[in-house]
């Protein structure tokens, strides 16, 4: 057994990283925005100079040397993509621009199917991302929303979820990990509860890929949806992960060139998974960046990152609770994320003062608007950590919080 | 003075702390509410308009942002007493040079809430309420 220490060399790391040697208002950039998106090693922004300078072409359609390279390398992303989540084969990964995308491609796909009255449940702690697609689409196609409750602690409410998934389920769509309150979600057994009753259950993964080791048959999601930026890799490119019978059941959600296997005037034939959801000339670069990416995290290992994350957040909250006045949102256990208000000072000024001293969290509302109102807060200050964080930053971050405090007078 | 202290300057900070005018006035010719959700930064804003059309007396009500209730205080000092005309006529640059600091442009949305209260309870005064001096109680 590995002891519980981490044997990740956080200073190795870091030298991969070239704009944590940023300067910020004259101070060294300390960069605790992970959850909105991470920063990228170097061997992720050369995979893709790389591309560009020596292999770039269209793929799939090309008959000659730089498109056999490109295509190669885009479809390796993908089977990258699906031994990094365990999933069967590159046939299950389909490329999207973000896991908002790839959410969207679900809520217009699989509703198109639904009858009125039929139901979709998510949670009260959505990303809009995973709550505008189903509310809308619900209200254009005549679909039942219902939202599973969280409770004091911030957990999903366990009554809430059996009392909403019943026999007029058809969909769930619940967040792994919540970006504001760092809840990891139980969507294995919600998937069980959830197949029960002979609905499917979507995964957004946005928060869970990037921080710990994925096996989307062990958890049982029929989808999982995630983007590339917050795991090292580029933005623009995003991941949608289903399972192949689903897949070849539904309908594209984009039409156009690349997804085709024959055109005639009257009728088209549509291309093989996944490149029946790919259509037009896709992100090939941010492609092969998500890729170098997988194979960064891969050398460190996910479940070496899972553990430098708990240390970090362990001590980013113990360190948190000896400040007076400040609240924390969210359960003991979490994710790299920890949400809260000093005091009645807004986030914003918190955020701003922050900067000042070179530190970079979030403030506001974390495109979660439905959960602030359950939290009855208009936004809160969040800092998120990932591999390269240090717990001396953590320390910048608590002096910088007193600091605050002062300016305001207390 | 580096930068931040210059945005969080003494004046402003003591404008947040201690808001001038701030309150209800129950008979006032117009009442204003304006919320930024982007933010969560909320304003009312009370005036009474005398039958000069001068801005007799002015309170507000707010929480938000030191920049958002800084300017919202900062404000009322500078309409009390003033036509509607001039306030009217008021724009980003007044309360920039109000304020007397440097933002950047989300923050900008922040100071520029209470212009926008103001000006639009004048908006409503004009349009739908025409009388001035004081109304029923509210
Ligand atoms: C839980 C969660 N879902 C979805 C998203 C949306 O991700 P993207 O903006 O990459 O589509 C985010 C990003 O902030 C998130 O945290």
């Amino acid at each position: 057994m590995s002891s519980n220490k981490t044997t990740l060399n956080t200073e190795q790391i870091r030298k991969d990283f070239p704009i944590l040697n940023r300067k910020i208002h004259g101070k060294q950039l300390v960069y605790l925005d992970n959850a909105a998106t991470s920063q990228k090693p170097r061997q992720v922004i050369e995979a893709i100079d790389d591309y560009y300078k020596n292999h770039n072409a269209n793929i799939h359609r090309s008959i000659h040397t730089l498109g056999e390279e490109a295509t190669e390398k885009y479809e390796e992303a993908h089977e990258k993509t699906a031994e990094f989540i365990n999933a069967d084969s590159y046939q299950n990964i389909i490329f999207t621009k973000n896991t908002t995308e790839s959410l969207n491609l679900l809520a217009y796909s699989l509703t198109s199917k639904l009858k009125k009255g039929d139901e979709i449940v998510i949670s009260q702690m959505e990303h809009h991302s995973n709550f505008v697609p189903w509310q809308q689409l619900a209200k254009q196609r005549d679909l039942k929303l219902k939202f599973i409750k969280i409770n004091e602690e911030g957990l999903l409410d366990a009554d809430s979820i059996n009392e909403n998934i019943t026999k007029k389920t058809k969909i769930v769509s619940v967040t792994h990990v919540s970006n504001v309150l760092g809840t990891i979600n139980p969507v294995k057994d919600i998937a069980k509860i959830t197949h029960e009753n002979n609905a499917l259950m979507i995964a957004d993964g946005a928060q869970s890929a990037p921080h710990m080791p994925i096996d989307v048959k062990n958890i049982d999601v029929d989808f999982y949806a995630f983007s590339g930026h917050k795991m090292l890799g580029p933005t623009g490119i995003g991941v949608l992960y289903g399972k192949r019978e689903l897949l070849e059941e539904m309908n594209p959600f984009l039409y156009g060139g690349e997804m085709i296997r024959e055109v005639k005037f009257d009728d088209t034939k549509f291309n093989d998974l996944p490149w029946k959801f790919e259509a037009g000339t896709m992100n090939i670069a941010e492609g092969i960046g998500l890729s170098a990416a997988i194979d960064y995290l891969n050398n460190i290992g996910m479940e070496q990152i899972q553990k430098r994350d708990n240390e970090l957040i362990d001590y980013a909250v113990k360190r948190l609770k000896e400040i007076k006045d400040l609240t924390i949102y969210g359960p003991e256990e979490r994710g790299a994320v920890v949400s809260f208000n000093l005091k009645s000072i807004h986030a914003h000024d918190v955020s701003q003062i922050l900067d000042s001293e070179g530190i970079a969290i979030r403030a506001g509302h974390h495109c979660c608007m439905p959960l602030m109102s359950v939290l009855k807060v208009p936004a809160t200050a969040r800092a998120s950590f990932y591999l390269y964080n240090t717990e001396k930053e953590i320390d910048k971050l608590i002096s910088a919080l007193h600091k605050v405090k002062k300016m305001f007078g207390d | 003075m580096d930068g931040i202290d210059s945005i969080y300057r003494e004046q402003i900070l003591d404008h947040y702390k201690n808001p001038r005018n701030f309150g209800k006035i129950m008979n006032a010719t117009v009442h204003h509410h304006e919320y930024n959700p982007l933010c969560g930064d909320e304003l009312e804003v009370y005036l009474l308009i005398d039958d000069d059309k001068n801005v007799a007396d002015v309170k507000i009500h707010g929480k938000g942002c030191a920049i958002s209730q800084a300017s919202a205080s900062m404000l009322t000092e500078k309409v009390k007493g003033k036509n509607i005309e001039e306030i009217k006529k008021m724009a980003k640059e007044d309360i920039l040079e109000m304020l007397g600091i440097p933002l950047s442009p989300v923050r900008l949305k922040c100071a520029l809430l209470s212009l926008d209260t103001f000006k639009n309870a004048i908006v409503i005064f004009e349009k739908y309420i025409k009388e001035p001096g004081v109304k029923g109680e509210r």
